[in-house]
């Protein structure tokens, strides 16, 4: 079956090197360099204490959903989530999948990247 | 500083109209601005601040939206507050009015909201989609397709989730709503639907149907606050904002709880500076952009215990007369209108209409003397801008 394709993301300088290790296939983080605490969306000071720089590093990519939602009338479908990172952020996404209809809460799922509309691979995730 | 009799609400209207195609935006606000001050027995040579959010004309031109529609409407003004946070952001507006009042910055204040997204074919998503554009989360979000119905969606489904809700408990609150809007002439939904309705009306986003959903509708309100001496000099019952709160809630670098909204801050900041519980409320404005929308602010603000929404909503609960808790008693977004895909400013006129006991008949809650109002402006699951307001008529 065809996949949504997603759109292109417009990223800033701050944000490359996310966008060039998605093209790699690696789903990068940032540490906050006051509490070693990872998080997300990327930016260049950390969201619990402004401090910076924020430490680059490679997540594993497994997480599970926090919550989803399919849109059974869009063409084609298409089912966007919150996936809970083995590292600790949620962040927002899609799961791809041939089977919405066996999709819970809970379920463990693995990242996999998908070119967006200009080439740009996106990280998205499946059941695994 | 306490709120209690700081100001008073003197004057609201709420715009007849739900699809303004021969109307401009600017024309919208002056209606509106006009019809509330008609109805406090004031005129426009009387306003010295004036309040706005994001809705207003111009305000994507660079910076003159605000000044244009003072222009427009001729205001002579001491005071300008441009706060925006959505749909909440008149909620917030009205706290902002009464301290500038208190503290001698104006006398009369003037809150306006108004839209046309029917008339102009906007759709929430497409105006989300167009707005993000150089928020630093888009590029990181808009691939996936977040559109309104599905961020919402996930919410619903994390709820049920954790607590067992279902679609059923969801579905009594359109019809709670529906109940409310059949006395409701300008509503855009006036027919009374029954849970089955709701379910058998098609999923948009799981697990969300189409009648989990408020109607997109053009319109608008105004209201007109004043100053105690100004106040007891007009003819009209007084109406005191008593407690307030405000928050901004965001993803917090990936650690959130989308069940829990701003609310959860603002509904305990606002109680206890009115110094009421929960259950002294007698009648609720609730910000319904979606059924689960108004279950999780019932939580959030301590109408029952997290998780035990559905069952405060079932069978009900929300239908002026029969259930515990009278809710958005002119149909609410739900079933009359969500002017501008903002839903602040209808809520606070139906908690000043109950107050002054000028609700429908049918509708009316019997000597309604403490309202509250809360509106989430935004996008639940994912950042607002929370604001709750406790309102209380003086006898």
């Amino acid at each position: 079956m065809t996949n949504r394709i997603p759109t292109a993301p417009q990223p800033w300088p701050e944000t490359e090197a996310f966008w060039n290790a998605a093209n790699e296939h690696k789903l990068l983080l940032q540490r906050c360099p006051d509490t070693g605490k990872a998080f997300f969306y990327p930016r260049t000071y950390s969201p619990f204490t402004g401090a910076s720089p924020c430490e680059w590093f490679q997540a594993t990519g497994r997480g599970e959903i926090y919550s989803f939602s399919i849109l059974p009338r869009a063409q084609p479908p298409y089912c966007i989530a919150y996936v809970t990172l083995e590292e600790g952020p949620r962040i927002l996404t899609n799961i791809v999948t041939p089977d919405y209809e066996s999709l819970k809460i809970g379920q463990p799922v693995q990242v996999i990247f998908v070119e967006s509309t200009d080439g740009q691979n996106v990280p998205m995730f499946e059941p695994c | 500083m306490s709120l209690k009799g700081q100001a008073y609400i003197v004057g609201a209207y709420e715009h007849p109209t739900r699809h303004a195609i021969d109307k401009s935006l600017s024309q919208l606000h002056a209606e509106v601005a006009l019809g509330a001050l008609a109805d406090a027995g004031l005129s426009i040579a009387d306003v010295d601040g004036y309040f706005c959010a994001g809705d207003v004309a111009g305000w994507d031109a660079p910076g003159v939206g605000p000044t244009s529609v003072v222009e427009y409407l001729g205001l002579k003004l001491r005071h300008l507050d441009t706060t925006e946070s959505w749909g909440s952001a008149y909620i917030n507006h009205i706290e902002h009015a009464a301290r500038a009042i208190a503290a001698g910055k104006c006398r009369v204040a003037l809150i306006t909201q108004a839209g046309r997204p029917r008339a102009e074919k906007m759709s929430p998503e497409l105006e989300h989609r167009l707005q993000a554009q150089s928020a630093p989360e888009s590029q990181f979000e808009l691939p996936y397709g977040p559109i309104v119905t599905n961020m919402y969606g996930m919410c619903a489904m994390r709820h049920m989730y954790e607590h067992g809700t279902t679609s059923e408990q969801l579905a009594w609150i359109k019809v709670a709503a529906s109940h409310h809007a059949q006395h409701n002439p300008n509503a855009v939904l006036q027919k009374v639907v029954t849970v089955e309705d709701v379910l058998s009306s098609p999923i948009v986003a799981t697990p969300l149907h189409r009648l989990d959903c408020c109607v997109i509708s053009d319109g608008g309100g105004a209201v007109v606050l004043a100053h105690p001496d100004v106040a007891r000099s007009l003819k009209r019952p007084l109406v005191t904002p008593i407690g307030a709160g405000f928050s901004v809630k965001h993803l917090n670098g990936g650690y959130f709880d989308i069940l829990a909204s701003g609310g959860v801050q603002t509904g305990a900041e606002a109680f206890a500076q009115a110094e009421v519980q929960p259950a002294d409320i007698q009648y609720a404005s609730l910000y319904d952009s979606f059924t689960i929308t108004v279950l999780i602010q019932l939580e959030n603000l301590g109408f029952c215990p997290p998780g035990q929404g559905g069952r405060f909503v079932a069978d009900g609960g929300l239908i002026s007369g029969v259930g515990k808790l009278p809710f958005n008693t002119d149909g609410g977004g739900l079933c009359n209108s969500h002017p501008g895909n903002r839903g602040g400013m209808t809520k606070i006129i139906e908690a000043v209409r109950q107050l002054r006991n000028e609700a429908h008949p049918a509708v009316q809650v019997p000597s309604c003397g403490l309202a509250l109002v809360h509106g989430t402006g935004g996008q639940l699951g994912a950042r607002h801008g929370s604001a709750t307001l406790i309102l209380e008529r003086e006898e």
